[in-house]
């Protein structure tokens, strides 16, 4: 008796409302009376079991708050003057609650610089990560449905490219574009950013799995040429490798530093990351001295919600990216 | 035969157009057209800048009279720099702790939340993956404030146990601090990628090894790394990548320690701070290849022990 309704336990136990068959119901009823020592008694999580059970939780805990501190710390701190940093925990909050003063100092500081920081990110993300995707889309959906001279030549640099770094190339950038006086300027940012081999490498693949070439040719012997049958056929398969490639793109133009910061020399031109960095600079000023670790700190903040409201928004998108393997840092 | 190397480099396998219409087809010429905007990108952002590195340190600038054509004299003196080795040096090591640990701490990570023991595991699945919404940079500066020995986060931490914060941006701790900013960023990144590819495994591959009664541990060992292991290798690349190229976090801790991160702290800090000073343009170039040619090396053994790995 015991045995059978540990077996019928078991099944409605599993998610999966698979039938068993009699040689494995017999295994696993051996298998579990030999557990419990065969005295028949019903085995649901031994103590050994709910001792792991507990420490899982603990460790997905310590986890999950080693992955949070550092962000609410950075929203505490945002709330602070630049003496309440230091006299209050960073867990909590100071005395007095000066968040919207340190958006609006943040904002207004040198005739509002830090707007136009955030200005210059979001243009050189949008421009660079839409413009690299749309040039790698067109170039995937030719290599995918069809043939042509250099075809396979584009394959291979691909291949040979897809996983080397963009820094590799950032200094030889730099030495080419300022012989060619184009440095300082935002084009410098935003021409490199666009060649995206990673970028071809997954709408290639995502154009051969998606787009059906019997579809193309039977729309092709109809009369229709290669521009109606991007837009009407492969452009709506390719939608969400579109989005996954955009969205990498994004987030890779967001990030970068290394590229701004050899190339620019404007302020004015900086993206986000390259301007905090130079307020980080200003206890070496010498007409400021201090470093306004308020303004740094709610400056932070600002340049992370949006990406991360848009992780939040977008998370069918780029967890499908993930999966088709979509991987780059 | 190209078809065959995307296959063993990505996870899906995709089809090769020549397979899926057997037919002889003509060429289409216009296929070059639709590429040509990559390929002017390409060029532009990638190969002629390379090219022109290449073309630059075959010069070497002199005193009097310019330019001078110094043949393989640049790419030399940079193969045997001493401060250009510093910097590998001290990358591989960052690349020893931070690649095994980062790796298994997103796997770990991933079979935890695979496990099917979790409970409300969405929650902690996006909580785990927020760091990686944060710029590197940004990453860099919030945690250069919460190294703080005395009101930064660390140092109040230590003061409950009344102890004093170890120096985290000092000569022997800064290496580690940096570890651990990448690790914070990435760790979620990397625990999405294996999280993503255990969902994708069948369930009957483990549901009768967990009827026979084997441990989840044993099921996690023995079942779903191996079936996993394409994205393993893949993050350990990507991983690898990244420890060689360092610069975004020496460079943004350099302002606040710039006496124990040097010019030369990585390779890519050196050729940073070579190209930059502009005292020899000639010789920066040739550093900069050098450093992305033992970059790329260092790819293509990983990408065959990897390999030789997926095929077993």
């Amino acid at each position: 008796m015991s045995s059978t309704s540990l077996i019928n336990n078991k099944a409605s136990r599993s998610s999966s409302q698979r039938r068993r068959d009699d040689r494995l119901a017999r295994k696993d009823r051996a298998i579990r009376l030999k557990k419990a020592g065969g005295n028949g008694l019903p085995v649901r999580l031994t103590s050994t079991q709910k001792i792991l059970d507990v420490l899982l939780h603990l460790i997905m805990l310590l986890m999950v708050i080693y992955c949070l501190v550092p962000l609410i710390w950075l929203a505490f701190s945002s709330t602070k003057t630049n003496e309440g940093l230091y006299s209050s925990p960073g867990l909590w909050f100071a005395d007095s609650n000066v968040f919207f003063e340190n958006v609006i100092e943040a904002f207004t500081f040198e005739n509002g610089v830090y707007g136009r920081w955030l200005v210059n990110t979001l243009v050189y993300a949008v421009i660079a990560g839409v413009g690299s995707t749309l040039f790698a889309t067109f170039a995937g959906y030719a290599i995918a449905t069809m043939k042509f001279h250099g075809r396979n030549a584009l394959l291979w640099v691909t291949l040979i490219f897809m996983s080397i770094p963009s820094t590799v190339i950032t200094v030889p950038l730099f030495l080419l574009y300022s012989k060619m006086g184009m440095t300082n300027t935002p084009l410098a940012v935003i021409i490199p950013q666009l060649s995206n081999p990673f970028g071809l490498y997954l709408m290639i693949i995502y154009a051969q799995t998606s787009i059906p070439i019997s579809m193309v040719e039977a729309a092709r012997i109809d009369g229709a040429n290669t521009w109606t049958i991007f837009w009407k056929i492969a452009l709506p398969l390719l939608a969400p490798g579109f989005v996954t490639t955009l969205l990498f793109a994004l987030v890779g133009v967001w990030n970068n530093y290394f590229l701004p910061l050899i190339m620019l020399s404007d302020v004015r031109d900086y993206p986000l990351t390259v301007g905090l960095n130079v307020w980080m600079k200003m206890g070496g000023d010498a007409t400021y001295h201090v470093v306004p670790n308020n303004m740094i700190l709610t400056g932070s903040l600002l340049a992370v919600i949006p990406l991360i409201i848009a992780f939040l928004f977008l998370q069918k998108y780029w967890q499908s990216g993930l999966s088709a393997g979509a991987v780059k840092q | 035969m190209s078809t065959a190397v995307v296959a063993s480099d990505g996870v899906v396998s995709p089809q090769a157009p020549s397979e899926a219409s057997p037919r002889k087809e003509r060429l289409q010429h216009i296929g070059m057209i639709w590429c040509l905007p990559y390929v002017i990108v390409f060029l532009g952002g990638t190969i002629i800048p390379m090219i022109y590195a290449f073309y630059l340190g075959l010069f070497k600038e002199q005193m009097i009279g310019g330019e001078r054509f110094a043949g393989m004299t640049n790419f030399i003196r940079a193969i045997k720099d001493p401060l250009l080795w510093n910097g590998f040096n001290r990358v591989a090591i960052y690349a020893i702790i931070e690649v095994p640990l980062m790796t298994f701490l997103s796997l770990l990570a991933a079979l935890m939340l695979d496990s099917q023991r979790i409970r409300h595991v969405a929650i902690p699945r996006i909580l785990l993956f927020l760091p990686y919404a944060v710029p590197n940079v940004i990453a860099a500066l919030m945690w250069s404030y919460i190294y703080g020995r005395d009101y930064g986060l660390f140092g109040q931490v230590f003061a409950l146990f009344h102890a004093q914060a170890p120096n985290m941006i000092s000569k022997e701790l800064m290496l580690w601090a940096m570890i651990n900013i990448s690790i914070w960023v990435s760790m979620g990144y990397n625990t999405l990628i294996y999280y993503s590819s255990l969902k994708a495994l069948p369930e009957e591959l483990y549901e009768s090894a967990r009827v026979d009664g084997a441990s989840e541990f044993r099921i996690a060992w023995s079942i779903k790394i191996p079936q996993i292991r394409s994205s393993v290798v893949m993050t350990i690349l990507f991983n690898i990548i990244y420890s060689l190229q360092l610069f975004n976090t020496p460079s943004m801790m350099q302002t606040i320690a710039p006496e124990v991160v040097t010019s030369y702290y990585t390779p890519n800090l050196y050729t940073y701070s070579l190209a930059f000073s502009g005292n020899d343009l000639n010789y920066a170039a040739a550093v900069s290849l050098v450093v992305g040619l033992f970059t790329m090396i260092i790819i293509s053994v990983v990408k065959m022990l990897g390999n030789r790995w997926e095929e077993k």
